[in-house]
């Protein structure tokens, strides 16, 4: 019986240490550089096996189409040069279990009918991308129907002028459980592309300076984002025809222009906006179409327009955000009002407290004459601030006539929320 | 005429007045600084004080002093002095010292709630120096009515009604325009005309630093250039500087017909 059983450990025993040695035998390391037996890329790629690692060291690689089918590891030793000299892709990738680090890829095909990329991977599952420096790209990183990657630390920019000839930074296109996270992305069209993505998180990254949109979704549930930095982007964050996304903690900061929002929600259904601080956008939140969305604990900063609805915003629920010396809290284009106002903190309210509850007494009707009329006649934005825009906003609020009468907040806070 | 500015200079900071407006703006500073305890957004609060008291005061200052001292003023003209540099003198005198008391009076309350480490110090000198231009320009405006007045109180009525006019009526009427109009392209005329009023253009010259996100919120090419370029910046200041100049310029070629 314990003879048995000694037997039997010492198979298990054995078959682990042959598991061990063939891992070991698999891993083997590739090194590539100018005097090593592999200077190319390609044929260190083609004679990898599954689990291998190919090492390449410090130079300048001109390469096209690296074509990479197998689970291998590709790490570079103090940012080796990746050169796509302008020639269709750099990397094209259709692996499992793969990984891509610390390579400075530049210089792929600009084209205005393909998607050149810097990075292109398709069909591939549990991958990770982190600590590149991508420069000169058309699109950055392209992932196609993959599932279970991560991208991360990956700084990423482009010298893109207009829309079309550019591409973007980080573009999924039909995946799922992916993680893209810690990286910078400048100077592209979009920072962060989604479409058709589902349940994948995007945090921590810093995305400046685009030409279209910071980070942009598309037909894409079920998704997260949060602690993302969005600046001086045409507009920070685009979510379009997408329901259950979750947004909270983001900084959009100096979103200007006459197109320009630090998010644009187009056709949203059920989503949270959290603990976001909006600051000198133009306009903050440009609401086209959306249905319960709950905003709550956002800071709105010195915004030219805070919240401005264009149309068709069904339930939506205003609670407990800070309008703070926004030109124009509240921009609406319609007398029907469905959507909840309460306890928020608006710095342009002039009511008291008498119970001193923390809450005034007074309703706040956030829209303004002034407003309905910057929505009619453009031009009068010169007059801004004028005393007497103040006088006939004043009497508008006193008895509302051309704003929907029942747009009020009946709980306005008398301080901030911290 | 330096002579005559400090002793116009000098009587007015012993007058009461001064006190009273540097006391005022000492105060406001500091109750506004007390119940927002933010730097940035008082400066916002004041840009609506400034752009409204600034000019007022400085119509009622300077009509008043021409009244005031104009018994002064015609035994100054029997003297063997040129009739511009007397009433330079004054005119510098007085709105040099209202820009002081503005100044120091909104200046030390801020310095004491910490401007120094705040971002919002450009956005308060700009407030500062616009300040001053007001000053200058309705002192000058206050000076050409009171000479064209020889009556005291038409004279006041005249430089309260210039006030009333530019701070809210011509604001009201450009309003209707622009709505009435809708229909027609309207952006160069709106910049047009905000030129034609000193208020107006000092407020755009701070709407250019604090609200510039709202303001480039427009589509219109003209305006894009005009205020997100510094051609906004340099232009309003230019035509402020011509505001000074045109009244200054109308004050002597009165005096020099005038029968004192």
């Amino acid at each position: 019986m314990i003879n048995e059983i000694f037997i039997i450990s010492l198979k298990r025993s054995f078959f682990i240490l042959t598991l061990f040695l063939s891992v070991n035998i698999f891993a083997q390391q590739i090194e590539v550089c100018e005097t090593c037996e592999f200077s190319d890329i390609q044929t260190a790629i083609d004679s990898s096996k599954n689990g291998g690692i190919i090492l390449i060291k410090k130079g300048h690689y001109k390469v096209k189409n690296l074509t990479i089918t197998k689970s291998i590891h590709i790490i570079g030793e103090d940012l080796p040069i990746i050169d796509g000299q302008f020639k269709e892709y750099v990397f094209k990738i259709n692996a499992n279990d793969f990984s891509l680090e610390g390579l400075n890829i530049i210089n792929p095909g600009q084209s205005y009918t393909k998607d050149f990329a810097a990075v292109l991977v398709s069909k591939s599952k549990n991958f990770s991308i982190k600590n590149n420096i991508l420069e000169k790209v058309f699109f950055g990183l392209l992932i196609e129907k993959s599932r279970y990657g991560s991208i991360s630390n990956n700084e990423v920019s482009s010298d893109g002028v207009d829309e079309a000839g550019s591409g973007n930074g980080v573009h999924l296109w039909n995946c799922s459980n992916m993680k893209v996270y810690n990286n910078e992305l400048y100077n592209l069209r979009d920072g962060i592309y989604f479409e058709f993505v589902k349940k994948s998180e995007i945090y921590e990254n810093y995305s400046h300076h685009n030409i279209r949109y910071g980070l942009h979704f598309m037909f894409s549930n079920n998704n997260n984002y949060h602690h993302n930095k969005f600046y001086k982007n045409g507009a920070g964050v685009a979510v379009m025809f997408s329901k259950f996304i979750e947004m909270r903690h983001n900084k959009f900061l100096e979103n200007w222009g006459s197109a320009s929002y630090g998010l644009l929600l187009k056709e949203i259904y059920d989503a949270e906006i959290e603990n976001n601080l909006f600051e000198q956008n133009t306009i903050a939140i440009n609401v086209d179409g959306s249905t319960r969305i709950n905003y709550k604990n956002n800071t709105f900063s010195r915004n030219g327009w805070a919240v401005k609805v264009v149309g068709a915003c069904y339930e939506n629920i205003f609670f407990q955000n800070n309008f703070m010396n926004n030109a124009f809290d509240l921009s609406y284009n319609s007398k029907i009002n469905s959507n909840k106002f309460d306890k928020n903190y608006w710095s342009d309210y002039s009511g008291y407290d008498l119970d001193k509850d923390g809450i005034g007494d007074i309703p706040y009707r956030p829209v303004k004459l002034f407003s309905y009329i910057v929505n009619r006649t453009p031009e009068t934005i010169v007059l801004l601030r004028s005393l007497f825009v103040d006088i006939i906003n004043f009497s508008e609020k006193v008895s509302p006539v051309f704003t929907p009468d029942n747009l009020t907040d009946n709980q306005p806070l008398m301080y901030m929320i911290q | 005429m330096f002579k005559i500015l400090k002793y116009s200079f000098y009587d007015l900071m012993r007058s009461r007045w001064s006190y009273v407006y540097f006391i005022f703006y000492l105060a406001l500073g500091f109750i506004l600084l007390f119940l927002n305890n933010d730097v940035n957004k008082a400066v916002i609060t004041l840009m609506n004080i400034i752009i409204v008291l600034t000019p007022l005061i400085g119509t009622v200052f300077g009509v008043m002093y021409y009244y005031n001292s104009k018994e002064f003023t015609e035994l100054l003209l029997a003297q063997p002095i040129k009739r511009s540099k007397i009433f330079m003198g004054q005119y510098l005198g007085i709105s040099i010292s209202l820009t002081l008391s503005l100044v120091l009076g909104l200046g030390i309350p801020f310095v004491a709630y910490g401007l120094f480490r705040s971002s919002a110090i450009f956005d308060f000198s700009l407030l500062l120096l616009v300040g001053a231009f007001l000053n200058f320009i309705f002192v000058a405006l206050s000076f050409n009515i009171a000479l064209s007045n020889e009556n005291k109180i038409k004279g006041f009525g005249y430089a309260i009604l210039m006030w009333l006019f530019l701070a809210v009526i011509y604001d009201g009427v450009f309003l209707t325009f622009l709505v009435f109009f809708n229909e027609y392209p309207l952006d160069k005329f709106s910049l047009i005309a905000t030129m034609f009023n000193p208020i107006d253009l000092s407020r755009i010259l701070i709407l250019l630093k604090l609200d510039i996100s709202a303001l480039l919120g427009y589509t219109g090419a003209v305006f894009r250039k005009f205020f997100g370029t510094n051609l906004g910046m340099t232009l309003s200041i230019f035509i402020l500087v011509l505001w000074i100049i045109f009244p200054v310029w109308r004050m002597n070629r009165k005096l020099k017909k005038k029968d004192f």
